[in-house]
């Protein structure tokens, strides 16, 4: 097991009561895999996440990845945000080299680093202009180019297509699907789209609210060119959306 | 924006000419002694003089020109002296906010006590000459900076912190790489701000112990009963704050 999660809680304080954002977590991850934690909001996923990359502290139990116990941020596992956390003082090829400075790489080479993940965007002609030049799918791909760029073992991506339109959010999804498989990335990815979730992940992680816990596990057994229209898309799609109650209980009528 | 350049130009003559007018309508009409009135022109020949001889009935017959340069150094040196260690104080106290808890007390404290009530310790401390209009622009300049720094760096999106944490840069990477350029805006800004502020607090601090200066032409014209030098003494004051603001706004335009 890679990633592993032990029994975690999270509360938080809210006015004198606490909350429970967390109870009793358990999940595990093996390498490689991508996965998606689907939900409505307050299920958690977000804070899970945050648990996972050492923002946030668990009240009680354990995160592990790999042999080490996680308890503070690391470059080897980046998190993507969704509102793209890029420096707007910076040119797009710098934001890239950001993690490579810290890294102290000199200057060549991290050029030639951060040209090679822009290019992998799909980005190379914009590296010059600044963030607030670009639409929010090219700030979010510079992102994406500015994780992959200090090689990162796992990248937590914190619904970071939320905010983007449908047609352009596609084409990320293709893109990171891509790139992961690519890369031989560790993916785990929160989104509260059930397409989203079913088009890319290995295994959906389905968590509910009140307190955040886990549902159950979607495996997801299709290959990675998957059609958003085919029979069996259709099929897992149903199978969450069960899970989550949203199908009506009802069968319908047909009169012909 | 060539043609609102234009219009601002015509404003500004506009509004001088019909000032020009008026003063000289009222001292026309009024007939008050020269000396608690003077005219446009009276002042204009007092600055004249100033420019080309210096203050008659003086003990320094120094030329305007030589006091105006002898202001803007000590400006400079107190200005830049004091911006320098405010930005500096600012970014320090504002990344480490719990030490700014226990220090913003004391700043509290200090700052409404005006800059001039400090002078009688300055003149003991430093003496007479440079120091005192030196270190009352230094008081005048600091305050404002260290709390506006202070606040742009406590109000720097959360995200920037993340992302500079979680790329593994270091506690003086993070300040300058990270904290300083998202903060910069907001300083420039107060740096405009303190600018003015200072310029104001120039002509007290040279009204103390100074024996050149524009601060000390002013007690100087006052003494010499020259109302006529005072107000074109006072006129180039103004000007000089004025062009300063420019200077600094066309920088800021420039950086930003």
């Amino acid at each position: 097991m890679y990633i592993c999660v032990e029994d975690v809680s999270v509360n938080y304080q809210q006015g004198g009561s606490t909350f429970e954002a967390l109870k009793d977590v358990s999940l595990s991850i093996e390498r490689g895999e991508f996965i998606c934690l689907l939900g409505p909001s307050g299920c958690g996923k977000s804070t899970l996440l945050n648990l996972l990359a050492g923002f946030e502290k668990p009240a009680r139990g354990r995160v592990f990845i790999g042999e080490r116990q996680v308890t503070a941020p690391s470059p080897k596992y980046l998190t993507i945000f969704q509102n793209y956390g890029l420096f707007p003082w910076r040119s797009v090829l710098h934001n890239v080299e950001l993690g490579l400075e810290a890294k102290k790489m000199n200057r060549k080479e991290r050029r030639q680093r951060a040209l090679k993940y822009l290019e992998m965007v799909g980005l190379v002609q914009a590296k010059d202009k600044k963030p607030c030049q670009l639409s929010g799918g090219m700030q979010q791909r510079v992102a994406i180019a500015r994780a992959l760029a200090a090689e990162p073992e796992i990248l937590f991506m914190d619904e970071p297509f939320g905010a983007l339109d449908a047609i352009t959010r596609m084409k990320l999804q293709d893109d990171i699907l891509r790139i992961c498989k690519d890369e031989g990335k560790t993916i785990v990815f929160v989104t509260h789209d059930i397409e989203e979730a079913v088009f890319l992940a290995d295994r959906i992680v389905v968590m509910e609210a009140n307190p955040g816990s886990v549902q159950g596990i979607v495996k997801v057994e299709m290959p990675h060119e998957r059609d958003r229209t085919s029979d069996d898309f259709i099929v897992i799609r149903d199978k969450v959306f069960a899970m989550m109650h949203l199908k009506k209980e009802k069968t319908v009528e047909y009169y012909i | 924006m060539r043609i609102k350049l234009g219009k601002k130009v015509w404003c500004t003559v506009v509004s001088l000419l019909v000032l020009l007018a008026v003063w000289e309508a009222a001292v026309l009409v009024g007939s008050f002694p020269e000396v608690l009135f003077p005219s446009p022109i009276s002042v204009w020949n007092a600055f004249w003089q100033l420019w080309t001889d210096g203050l008659s009935g003086s003990s320094s017959r120094v030329v305007l020109g030589v006091h105006i340069l002898v202001s803007l150094k000590r400006f400079a040196a107190g200005y830049a002296s004091s911006v320098v260690t405010a930005v500096a104080a600012g970014l320090l106290l504002g990344w480490f906010s719990r030490v700014f808890s226990y220090v913003n007390p004391i700043v509290q404290l200090i700052r409404p006590v005006a800059p001039v009530a400090w002078m009688p310790f300055i003149v003991l401390w430093f003496g007479i000459g440079d120091a005192p209009a030196v270190a009352i622009i230094f008081l005048a300049g600091f305050f404002p900076v260290l709390l506006s720094t202070v606040a742009a760096v406590e109000h720097m999106e959360p995200v920037y912190r993340k992302v500079a944490r979680n790329f593994g840069l270091s506690q003086a990477q993070t300040l300058y790489k990270v904290v300083f350029p998202a903060a910069f805006p907001q300083i420039m800004n107060s740096l405009r701000l303190a600018l003015g502020t200072a310029w104001i607090f120039l002509v007290s601090g040279e009204m103390v112990g100074a024996q050149s200066g524009l601060g000390f032409l002013i007690m100087d014209a006052k003494n010499c009963l020259r109302s006529d030098a005072l107000l074109a003494t006072m006129i180039t004051i103004g000007v000089i704050g004025l062009l300063l603001d420019w200077g600094i706004r066309r920088l800021e335009k420039f950086v930003l």
